[in-house]
């Protein structure tokens, strides 16, 4: 009896259902698409502030130029400057290569280690350890580099370099400790933990059954990474290898501290030159608008270069499934 | 006989290298009571293999400790710097200049709390939207699309991303003109948080069973109402976690600062007119500075900073370690 009383109850509650139900799809619809909006006002923004500049010098004039004057107009229409990226462009290139190069052995070797020969107990702490370093602000690296690690370890030791390697063009001196170098040996302490984080992933997922046949038919531990774990793991440690790449290529702070701010571009490892993210951050305050539209353009190339090494590499990793883990995001 | 057996051992063995000739040298491989090679019998190359072997796990074993050593280093030189710098000036006084030694990153802490409230209300929420949608709603191409690009977006320059937020909200009013402030910074901090959160949060949300889903469809529930009281309750510890990884990655981020908040050496209180200061932009002036006193504050401003994300990482690994024993 008292079920009819309650009748109206449930079918007000269905039609304010059938009203929450499509509303609530909307919403979150419109939310997920929010990712293209915001990539899209990206690109176009700053394409088109920095647009006069690229018709002033070219693309690609731009982007070998090898002078930058700053100008100082205020309006858009005529320009004093000149604007040649291509030192900040090398100082980034050689900068990140330097981080790969140093970084990339020593994240296999780790990944490796953590995966196949530590202690099952000390798989987890190690590698909270090691991606502990991934959630050190770049501020703090900055300054660890600038105060400690270059005065105590750095200077001794490209000192060193520079007399036994100073005849060859890449140790060049004079040292000044900052420089090239000094800012690619901070890069690859700070791609380390997103290139083991990776790899770690993308080798636990190797199958174990293959790893014990090899061990079955009597290889070595070595040989079953060797020759068994990284072939299969190939394209996943280059996937992981081109994000640490990109994470360098825009790494700002700690480059901008390191690397000595000097708008030209050198031979010499050893010698101070400047990056693209840190040629903006260092000299956006004192920027006259004519070259704020200067630095956007150096953003601008900036963002296609982490834009392609970042699309290839995210293809490449893909195929593993997406790695969870904070380092790697 | 003998010979025959080491022949057929399936362990490839290099042509030449013991067959029928080993048996004649002084010192014959060790048998079996039956006349077989013996297992322990090592030959060819087995020597040089296990050398190598060795070589390598020494190699594996030096660069797992050289991993670790600079976060020793930088933990140890940061805290005792930092020690030694902290008291209650630091946190209740301005920079006014960098040489005085009686000053603090007041105005530093409070825009940064102005400035990461902000940058929360902004990203969580629309991160969480995002991967509800995602999981729950998401198929085809437009959900490939969006999780792609979400995924591209972990990997732009926050540099550029200041870039953006300078372009869009205080050099020109496309949508609305703000200056130099806590508000664009925020906004800045917001884009670089929300593919860490919606990807976080996406993980997670997989997580939940289908048959949870399903019970709660079985009750009478609608789509919204099972995702509002059933699928996120249930993940709320793994959210958290994807949340307070985001912040502690947006809280340390310099470079947009620079373009969006500009710094304040003095106390800013207002949200959308002033140029406001930040811990990590107060780090890098002082850093960059000759004076003493003002490099000794920028590591203790280090420290405060190193350890804000430091105890934020940890709690969320444990809320997240506590979550999963728990599932």
């Amino acid at each position: 009896m008292s079920a009819t009383v309650r009748d109206p109850q449930p079918s007000l509650r269905a039609r304010r259902k059938r009203l929450a139900d499509p509303a609530f799809r909307w919403f979150v619809t419109l939310a997920g698409t929010s990712v293209f909006v915001i990539l899209a006002a990206m690109v176009v923004r700053t394409t088109t502030d920095a647009w006069p500049i690229f018709q002033h010098e070219g693309f690609f004039g731009f982007l070998t130029g090898d002078r930058w004057v700053s100008g100082s107009t205020r309006g858009t229409g005529d320009f004093t400057g000149t604007y040649g990226a291509w030192p900040f462009i090398y100082g980034t290139l050689v900068t990140a290569l330097i981080a790969i190069v140093i970084a990339l052995p020593l994240a296999l070797c780790v990944a490796i280690y953590i995966n196949q020969l530590a202690p099952k107990r000390l798989r987890n702490p190690l590698s909270y350890t090691v991606e502990m370093l991934a959630a050190v602000p770049s501020i703090v690296f900055g300054m660890w580099g600038l105060f400690w690690l270059v005065p105590n370890v750095l200077l001794p030791v490209f000192g060193w370099l520079e007399s036994v390697l100073g005849w060859f063009f890449l140790f060049e001196g004079p040292v000044f400790g900052r420089g090239y170098l000094a800012a690619g040996i901070v890069l690859a302490i700070m791609i380390l933990p997103i290139i083991t984080a990776i790899v770690r992933e993308v080798i636990a997922v190797h199958p174990a059954d293959q790893q014990h046949a090899a061990y079955a038919l009597g290889a070595t531990r070595f040989e079953v990474i060797r020759k068994v774990v990284l072939p299969s793991s190939f394209s996943g440690i280059v996937g992981a290898t081109m994000l640490g790449l990109g994470r360098a290529i825009g790494e700002t702070i700690a480059v901008m501290m390191l690397i000595g701010s000097t708008k030209s571009w050198e031979g010499s490892l050893l010698r101070m030159g400047d990056s693209m993210a840190a040629h903006i951050a260092a000299t956006f305050k004192d920027s006259s608008p004519e070259a704020v539209k200067g630095l956007m353009a150096i953003g601008v190339a900036l963002f296609l270069f982490t834009m392609i090494i970042n699309v290839a590499a995210r293809l490449l990793v893909w195929r593993i499934g997406r790695v969870a883990g904070d380092a790697a995001v | 006989m003998s010979t025959t057996v080491t022949d057929n051992t399936p362990n490839g063995v290099p042509e030449g290298s013991s067959e029928g000739g080993t048996p004649t040298k002084g010192k014959g491989p060790r048998l079996t009571p039956t006349g077989h090679r013996s297992l322990l019998e090592k030959q060819g190359n087995a020597n040089s293999r296990a050398t190598v072997n060795s070589i390598a796990m020494g190699v594996l074993t030096g660069a797992m400790v050289l991993a670790v050593i600079p976060l020793v280093l930088i933990l140890y030189k940061v805290g005792v710097e930092g020690l030694s710098t902290i008291n209650l000036n630091f946190f209740t006084m301005d920079e006014p200049t960098y040489r005085t030694t009686e000053a603090g990153y007041r105005a530093g802490f409070v825009g940064t709390l102005y400035i990461m409230a902000g940058a929360i209300v902004m990203a969580i929420p629309l991160g969480l939207a995002t991967a509800i949608y995602l999981v729950e709603y998401g198929r085809g191409r437009l959900a490939g699309l969006i999780r792609f690009f979400t995924d591209v977006m972990t990997g732009i320059p926050s540099i550029f991303v200041g870039l953006f937020v300078y372009g869009m909200l205080i050099a020109s009013g496309a949508i609305f003109r703000v200056g130099f402030s806590a508000f664009a910074a925020s906004v800045a901090i917001a884009v670089i948080m929300l593919p860490i959160v919606t990807r976080s949060a996406e993980e997670i949300l997989k997580l939940v069973p289908d048959e949870w889903r399903n019970a709660s469809y079985a009750l009478g529930a609608g789509k919204a109402r099972t995702i509002m009281t059933t699928v996120l309750p249930a993940a709320a510890p793994g959210l958290a976690t994807g949340s307070m990884l985001a912040v502690a990655r947006g809280v340390g981020e310099t470079a947009p600062l620079i373009l969006t908040a500009l710094g304040s050496q003095y106390l800013v209180t207002t949200y959308f007119s002033n140029a406001q200061g930040a811990v990590p932009l107060q780090i890098h002036s002082g850093a960059t500075q000759p004076f003493a006193a003002g490099i000794e504050r920028a590591w203790g401003g280090a420290l405060c900073l190193f350890l804000f994300v430091l105890i934020l990482v940890i709690a969320a690994r444990w809320i997240g370690a506590r979550a999963n024993k728990r599932a």
